[in-house]
């Protein structure tokens, strides 16, 4: 399996995100729609995830606790469903201090997890959130979720993941893995726990253009941790984009090779034009025929 | 540590901007939460009059400052004896927190009263001169599950069911001042052998029995008067 990712703008134009999910549409089997990732503001997941279902690409929406109530997120979930969205992954949500309104309130009526059990009761058992029956069609969508093995408390991490698979998730996608030998670690844990066999999991890789980008998403990103291996790599190198592609594609392959994994998230932040050549080169492509 | 209403003066620029077309005006302290938390007690009412008063003679536009400290501003009968104060004067500026602000509204509701402080948290002090927010007053405590550590309030996200993906070093993704309020909770729980609790599924919140509910009253039967 592998699925990428890609930001809606920030304005009320999608051909781009059109092109780009053109561009990548024979490599990739889903593609993730950030839901104003880093709280800042962009065209919505479930009209971008429109946008490029009539491009032929399959969307994953995401959405997050931290803009919607209980009521909006179910009136957007029979929404985004009745417009042809079949997956969602179900984020807490970057806080809204690193967007582009860090005065904002935030809601956090749920959390993640609580977002995941109470969608998948809605579909299983037909009643809204509140237990009210829903009388006719309720929506059928492949409920997926996201775990960081590296942020903290790490030990609470796989009790994480487990509440998260329990609660009704059925896909996983990881935060950026940089770090493959505490992930092996991570990996084995989530084996000892028998997850792998109860949800798909995706690890998350991301191409490092440069040194400073590396620099950049260690000190910014929440949760992200960096070897210095590759940092050095990076900065050492004579054409560190080309380095970047080679790590990516390097940990891949080793990714692949860990118990439990069951696809590739690939989350080339801005640079998406690369996405062909890291899925072909990684021994990924042509992509399986779905129907 | 002492629980308290915790509130921080505004500017005495921003003050003094607000009051500067009277003349004479009352300033009102309250002797329970504000003056435990150093800004709105005897002394600091003393402190901010003759800052006014200071700032409004250098301005050539002279202010009358009478001063008093209520026992409590959020209890009606502790303003009874501001009465005689409040004759000649036409604003009246309150060191209270929000709640006394509005007691001392109702009481005088001809006069102009005008919150000089900002109330910020129900919380407490551990070290002199640091205050930090420990409750999130949601009506309906979980603490039991929790460890003695609140989610609610001390999580940026109010996450109910273990940490977000963004703490790193044990501090939350808003700021490295920040405990990650997560982190407090496995390492409590741990303590205790109680992490099987943990991996429990917590429901979703009863917002109403918070604000969300509207403005909340409590009633006791069992000591009303009426």
């Amino acid at each position: 399996m592998v699925t990428a990712e890609i930001n809606p703008p920030k304005h009320a134009c999608p051909e781009n995100i059109k092109r780009q999910a053109e561009f990548i549409a024979r490599y990739v089997d889903a593609l993730n729609i950030t839901d104003c990732s880093t709280a800042v503001v962009r065209l919505s997941s479930i009209a971008a995830g429109f946008h490029i279902l009539s491009c032929g690409v399959e969307p994953i929406i995401q959405m997050t606790c931290r803009d919607r109530n209980r009521i909006a997120m179910q009136s957007d979930l029979l929404g985004a469903y009745s417009l042809g969205m079949r997956n969602i992954l179900c984020l807490s949500g970057d806080h809204q201090k690193f967007g582009n309104h860090p005065t904002a309130k935030n809601v956090y009526d749920l959390d993640s997890i609580q977002f995941i059990y109470y969608l998948n009761r809605l579909q299983t058992e037909k009643i809204f959130f509140s237990g009210e029956p829903i009388k006719e069609k309720v929506p059928n969508f492949f409920i997926g979720a996201v775990i960081n093995p590296f942020s903290d408390p790490r030990e609470f991490q796989v009790i994480r993941l487990e509440k998260k698979i329990r609660a009704g998730a059925k896909f996983i996608q990881t935060q950026c893995i940089f770090d493959l030998e505490n992930f092996t670690d991570f990996m084995k844990q989530v084996e000892g726990h028998c997850l792998p066999r109860k949800a798909h999991i995706l690890a998350g890789v991301a191409p490092l253009k440069n040194y400073r980008m590396a620099q950049y998403m260690q000190n910014n990103v929440p949760g992200i941790v960096i070897p210095d291996e590759l940092v050095n790599r990076l900065q050492n190198a004579v054409h560190p984009g080309r380095e970047g592609v080679e790590i990516c594609v390097e940990q891949i392959k080793r990714i692949r090779e860990i118990k439990g994994i069951q696809g590739i998230h690939l989350m080339a932040m801005g640079w998406v034009e690369i996405i062909p050549e890291i899925v072909s080169r990684a021994g990924l492509y042509p992509r399986p025929k779905v129907n | 540590m002492k629980k308290i209403i915790v509130a921080e003066q505004k500017p005495v620029s921003e003050i003094a901007s607000i009051i500067y077309d009277y003349e004479k005006v009352l300033l009102v302290g309250c002797a329970g939460c504000v003056a435990v938390c150093l800004s709105g007690g005897e002394k600091e009412v003393e402190i901010l009059a003759a800052a006014l008063r200071l700032l409004r003679r250098q301005q050539n536009n002279p202010l009358e400052i009478l001063t008093f400290v209520t026992t409590r501003a959020c209890a009606p009968e502790y303003l009874v004896d501001l009465d005689p104060l409040t004759k000649d004067v036409a604003a009246i500026v309150s060191l209270a927190c929000g709640v006394g602000v509005q007691y001392l509204a109702d009481r005088y509701p001809e006069k102009w009263v005008i919150p000089a402080q900002d109330t910020k948290f129900a919380g407490g002090s551990g070290e002199h001169g640091i205050w930090e927010e420990r409750c999130g007053l949601c009506g309906d405590c979980i603490l039991h599950l929790t460890g003695g550590v609140c989610p609610i309030i001390r999580c940026a996200k109010s996450m109910l069911n273990g940490p977000c993906g963004g703490a790193q070093n044990g501090k939350c993704e808003v700021s490295p001042e920040i405990n990650c309020a997560w982190q407090l909770i496995y390492n409590r729980m741990k303590l205790l052998n109680r992490l099987d609790k943990l991996a429990e599924f917590q429901p979703a919140k009863d917002w109403s029995l918070n604000r969300h509910g509207g403005p909340r009253k409590v009633f006791r039967k069992d000591v009303l008067v009426k």
